[in-house]
Order: structure tokens, then C-alpha cells, then sequence
């Protein structure tokens, strides 16, 4: 279900960041254990990552985050670790609708003027991205008809679980 | 309205006239599940207590990453194993192939709505068919009820023609199309290949060029079907799944890109990135550690020809390890009985049964560190292949074997 408000630190990344820098493969037999798999989430792209980030926080990253192959386990790691929402120019598809199909939120916007360690503010009922130590910076976004339904209901399954139906989506 | 590809498929599943945007939810043809996307939409299914799928004869599984390398893996794959048997549904085991080179070989028909637990199922586009990968969520929903939700995507069309200069192959006309449009170039959109250069190539070109339509980010990269097209499926016993599939003239594209097919030359794609293709022969000096030949974007058989011709009576270089992985049960045969195995077995090869090898660094093959690598499949990224501190760059098949032979990044230009 969407909350309306999250506040936390942003984790910054570049562009083309793929699901084997979240989830490698070298890592695969952990897949049955996710919570295990979960120590390791984007170790490549910054060891400190796994070992410091905080509940609340947000991965902020440039275009194509989750870019390459379709394994769900990636956004489900990001999911355990704890982190509210991934904020990025644009997003890999598949793992767009992973993520939301797994009741977790993405959002696309303009990233640019987001820095490492700022504190966020993400407001979805004023679809809006504010900082907690910068009054001026304050950067909108939209979320998708589908998409939200997906979310409110708690992902996929809980959706066709109690509307029995996909076809109204 | 005249439609493009995608537009007239999807039209034509929905029973009425769609346009880019719109969203709908739609019959799935065919699907299929692999040791990577299938434990978990069965976990998932247990979760909720379902069990079966909606018709059995639609639904096939397999194992990617066998015989297992590990225990961990190996009672996913009975998990999938014991699914796939319980429910009567298809099943190839691990060791005969990967997930898309069952699919084209033995169920894909032109026209159909193919969604599958893989990214690269973009590669059945070459078939004329909408196919497009999703995760185990998206599957397991598919596996459930036959249907999935879709936005119809916009297409962009990529026009390529004129004849292929020689040690140019249909790797290097994405690889260039990835350095032009980048990696997040077609996201969320459709990709439809048309023109000379892709009308004159084989079935087992045109599926490298599909199979790496997600490395632009594209949701589907998909042709027109044809004589090349209907042989194919006459080649694999099913000539009456074939059917002609054209788009309309003067359908509307929300972009063209031209590529002239006379002025590529060899490339690769440098770590760690695809988009980054430099052309092979402005890179010096690179000495390789390992040569892959394989994976679901080349190992088939034209792709080992291509090798062998350039082994034939040769032998790799010494510190060289070239794996060469045939990429389906049918391939490993006919390269058996047309003597190419035993070219590549003499020139050095290491012959490994059908499966996805160290593409996705899981088994076979993992590059050790600063170990440069020089592969036939499709991503490059930092860690693909079970290292992270190893250097990957992604070549034609012909590329490949030059560089077995020479021990360092060669043009095939030179031994051809
Ligand atoms: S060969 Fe590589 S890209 Fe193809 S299905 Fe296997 S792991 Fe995926």
C-alpha cells in the first residue's frame, strides 16, 4: 500500500546499472535465500552499500537502472534491504514491472540535482521529491494508472487474488 | 489505420484496433520458464495454494545451468523438474539446450504473443513474433490464467541495408546499433529490423540480432517473416506454423534509424558496457586469456562453420582457453555428424554440451581476475561473468575464433 510520505538518505549511482550488479550471477544459489542474497545487494557497484544502508533510504541513480535480465530477485533484494523507493531518469522494463509487481515503488524523474548522502523527502500524495537541508530544490513526478493500482493492491498476485480478474487492470 | 508490426499482432490478439499507449490484456500463445525465473513463480504459486498451469500445452520448462554445479541449484531444478512432469507440461533438461533456442526450435509460430521468464526472449522476433521476457511474478500470472497486461509500445524502425562487407556479420549491425542509439535507446519501445541487409541473412543471424534487441532496452525486435523464414520452420518439422507477416506501408514509426551495411567492419562491444563498440582492429595489443563461442546469441550452427572454417588445420594459442558451447541438443548433433567438432576439438577447442556456460557466470568457465575474456553473447556488464574484476568484450563468432587462433583481440579480416 502507498504511504504518502518516506524520508531518507539518497545512495547515489550512474547509468546502466544492471541486475548483475544488483544480483550477481556468481551469487546464484543464494537465490533460494533471499535474505542471505540480500548481504550482497549492488556489492559491485559499492561495497558500502550493503553493509550501511538504512530502512527508509532511497537508491538514486541516472537512466537504465536495472538494465539486462529478468531475474526478480534483484528488485526483491533491494525490497529486503530495506530501501522505500529507487528514483532514476529512466528504468530496465523488466525490472520496472518486477519491482512494482512486487508492491515497490520506482520513480521516474529528473535525478540530476541529487546528490550522495542528501536527505530526501518523497511525498506521493504530492507526487513530489523535496530535501530535507535545501528549501529551493523541489523536483515532480507522476506515477502510472496501472502502475499505482499494481501497488495499492500490494503487488500482482494480491491484485488478481482479490479481483479474481486481470482484465479490468 | 496502416499498423506496424507490433501494433498489427497486438491488434489482431485483442480482436480490435490498438495504438501505442493503450494498455491491454492479452492471450499468451506460448510460455516458459527457466532454472532462473521458474523456482520462484512456483514458489509463489504454493504460496498462494495454485497449482497447475492453464493449459500444459503451452507451457515448457527447462534448466539453463546443467548438469548443476551446485547442490543450491540442483533442488531448484528438481523443483521445476517435478512441476513440469506433475503437470505434463514440456521439459528440457539442462544439458540440451538454453530456454530460446528451444523455443525457436520447437514451438514458436509467426504471429504468436510469446512471453517467457528471460530477457532475451526478444530473440523469437526474427520469427515474426511478438516475444517479449518478464519475471517470475509477471510468469507466474501467465503460468495461472494464459494472460498478460501489455502496453502497446511505439515502434522505432531500423532500416538496414546493403550487402555485408567480408569478417562483417549480423553481431556488428547491433553492436554499431547499440554505439548509436545506446543502451537505454529503446526502452519500453519496439524495435522492427527491416531492409536488404536483413532480408539477405539466415534465420541463425537474424536470431542474434532479435536476441540482443534488450540490450537497446527494447520490449520486442521483431522482422517480417519470409521464404528465409518458412525454411527454417520447414527445417525444424513444423512448416505449417510459418506465416506471412509484413507490416503496412506507410505505417507510422515513431522514429527511423538507418544503418548502411556496407561501411561496418568488424567490432566489439568493450567493458563494461554493450553500448561501447570500438572496432577491432583500432584496439592493439589486447592479449585474450579465454575465448567463449557460444551462448543463446551465437552458438548455432552457421556460428560454429564460421569458427571451424577459420581453425580448420590450426591450433589455438597456447594460453587460450576456447569454450565452445553448441547452443541446443539439434546444433550438438549436426555438428557432430558434419565433422565441425572434430575441427574445433583439433584446433584446441573445449566442447561442452548445450547449455548457457559461464554467459551468465554461473558454471564453466569463470574468468579469473584482471583475465580478459572475448565472448559471442550478449552483455558485457561488470561481474557478467562471475568476476567482477574481469574485462569482457562481445564479438562476432568469427571474431572470436581469429582471437583463439592469434591469442590477442584479432580482426578476422586478417585470417579469412
Ligand atoms: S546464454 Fe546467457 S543470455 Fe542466453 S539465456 Fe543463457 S544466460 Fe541468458
Amino acid at each position: 500500500m502507498l504511504k504518502g510520505r518516506y524520508e531518507g538518505k539518497a545512495w547515489k549511482f550512474g547509468d546502466n546499472v544492471s541486475t548483475d550488479s544488483i544480483a550477481p550471477g556468481r551469487l546464484m544459489h543464494l537465490r533460494s535465500n533471499p535474505e542471505e542474497f540480500a548481504k550482497h545487494v549492488l556489492e559491485d557497484a559499492n561495497p558500502e552499500f550493503p553493509k550501511n544502508v538504512k530502512p527508509g533510504d532511497f537508491i538514486v541513480a541516472d537512466s537504465n537502472f536495472g538494465c539486462g535480465s529478468s531475474r526478480e530477485i534483484a528488485p526483491l533484494i533491494i525490497k529486503l534491504s530495506g530501501v522505500a523507493a529507487v528514483l532514476a531518469k529512466s528504468f530496465g522494463r523488466i525490472f520496472y514491472r518486477n519491482a512494482i509487481n512486487n508492491g515497490m515503488l520506482l520513480i521516474e524523474c529528473d535525478t540530476g540535482k541529487i546528490k550522495e548522502g542528501d536527505m530526501l523527502i518523497v511525498d506521493f500524495d504530492k507526487a513530489e521529491i523535496t530535501k530535507k537541508d535545501d528549501k529551493e530544490f523541489r523536483e515532480t513526478f507522476n506515477l502510472q494508472k496501472t502502475e499505482k493500482v499494481i501497488v495499492n493492491a500490494g503487488g500482482l498476485l494480491d491484485y488478481i487474488s482479490s479481483n479474481n480478474s486481470l482484465d479490468d487492470i | 489505420m496502416p499498423k506496424t508490426l507490433v501494433e498489427k499482432i497486438l491488434s489482431n490478439k485483442v480482436k480490435h484496433d490498438v495504438k501505442p499507449g493503450d494498455t491491454i490484456v492479452a492471450d499468451v500463445d506460448f510460455t516458459a520458464c527457466h532454472d532462473g525465473s521458474g523456482p520462484l513463480a512456483l514458489r509463489l504459486m504454493k504460496k498462494r495454494n495454485w497449482d497447475g498451469v492453464f493449459d500444459p500445452k503451452k507451457v515448457m520448462f527447462c534448466t539453463e545451468f546443467g548438469p548443476s554445479p551446485a547442490k543450491e541449484l540442483s533442488n531448484e531444478h528438481s523443483l521445476i523438474r517435478n512441476f513440469a512432469m506433475k503437470h505434463n507440461c514440456y521439459w528440457h533438461e539442462g544439458g540440451t539446450g538454453n530456454i530460446h533456442t528451444h523455443l525457436l526450435e520447437d514451438y514458436v509460430k509467426c504471429g504468436d504473443l510469446i512471453v517467457a521468464g528471460d530477457s532475451h526472449t526478444t530473440t523469437h522476433g526474427a520469427l515474426g513474433a511478438f516475444a517479449t521476457g518478464m519475471g517470475s511474478t509477471d510468469m507466474l500470472c501467465v503460468l495461472r490464467m494464459g494472460k498478460t497486461w501489455l502496453k502497446v509500445p511505439e515502434s522505432y524502425l531500423v532500416q538496414v541495408d546493403g550487402e555485408l562487407p567480408k569478417g562483417v556479420y549480423s553481431k556488428e549491425i547491433f553492436l554499431k546499433l547499440l554505439k548509436d542509439i545506446k543502451s537505454d535507446g529503446a526502452i519500453y519501445k519496439a524495435l522492427e529490423f527491416k531492409g536488404s541487409t536483413i532480408e539477405s541473412l539466415s534465420m541463425d543471424a537474424r536470431f542474434t540480432i532479435s536476441n540482443m534487441g534488450v540490450e537497446a532496452g527494447a520490449k520486442v525486435a521483431i522482422m517480417e517473416t519470409d521464404e528465409t523464414t518458412e525454411k527454417f520452420l520447414e527445417k525444424m518439422g513444423r512448416k505449417n506454423d510459418y506465416q506471412k507477416i509484413k507490416a503496412d506501408d506507410n505505417a507510422k514509426y515513431a522514429k527511423t534509424i538507418k544503418i548502411d551495411a556496407t561501411k561496418l567492419e568488424p567490432m566489439v562491444a568493450a567493458p563494461h558496457y554493450v553500448e561501447n563498440g570500438e572496432l577491432v582492429r583500432n584496439i592493439k595489443d589486447l592479449k585474450v586469456d579465454i575465448v567463449f563461442l557460444g551462448s543463446c546469441t551465437n552458438g548455432r550452427l552457421e556460428d560454429l562453420h564460421i569458427a571451424a572454417d577459420i581453425l580448420k588445420g590450426k591450433k589455438v594459442a597456447p594460453w587460450i582457453r576456447f569454450i565452445v558451447i553448441p547452443n541446443s541438443h539439434k546444433v550438438y548433433l549436426e555438428a557432430f555428424k558434419d565433422g565441425t567438432f572434430t575441427t574445433l576439438a583439433e584446433a584446441g577447442a573445449m566442447i561442452q554440451a548445450p547449455n548457457c556456460g559461464p554467459c551468465m557466470g554461473v558454471h564453466q568457465g569463470i574468468p579469473g581476475d584482471g583475465e580478459i575474456v572475448v565472448s559471442t553473447q550478449n552483455r558485457n556488464f561488470k561481474g557478467r561473468m562471475g568476476n567482477p574484476n574481469a574485462f569482457v568484450y562481445l564479438a562476432s563468432p568469427a571474431t572470436a575464433a581469429a582471437t583463439a587462433l592469434k591469442g590477442y583481440l584479432t580482426d578476422p579480416r586478417e585470417v579469412l
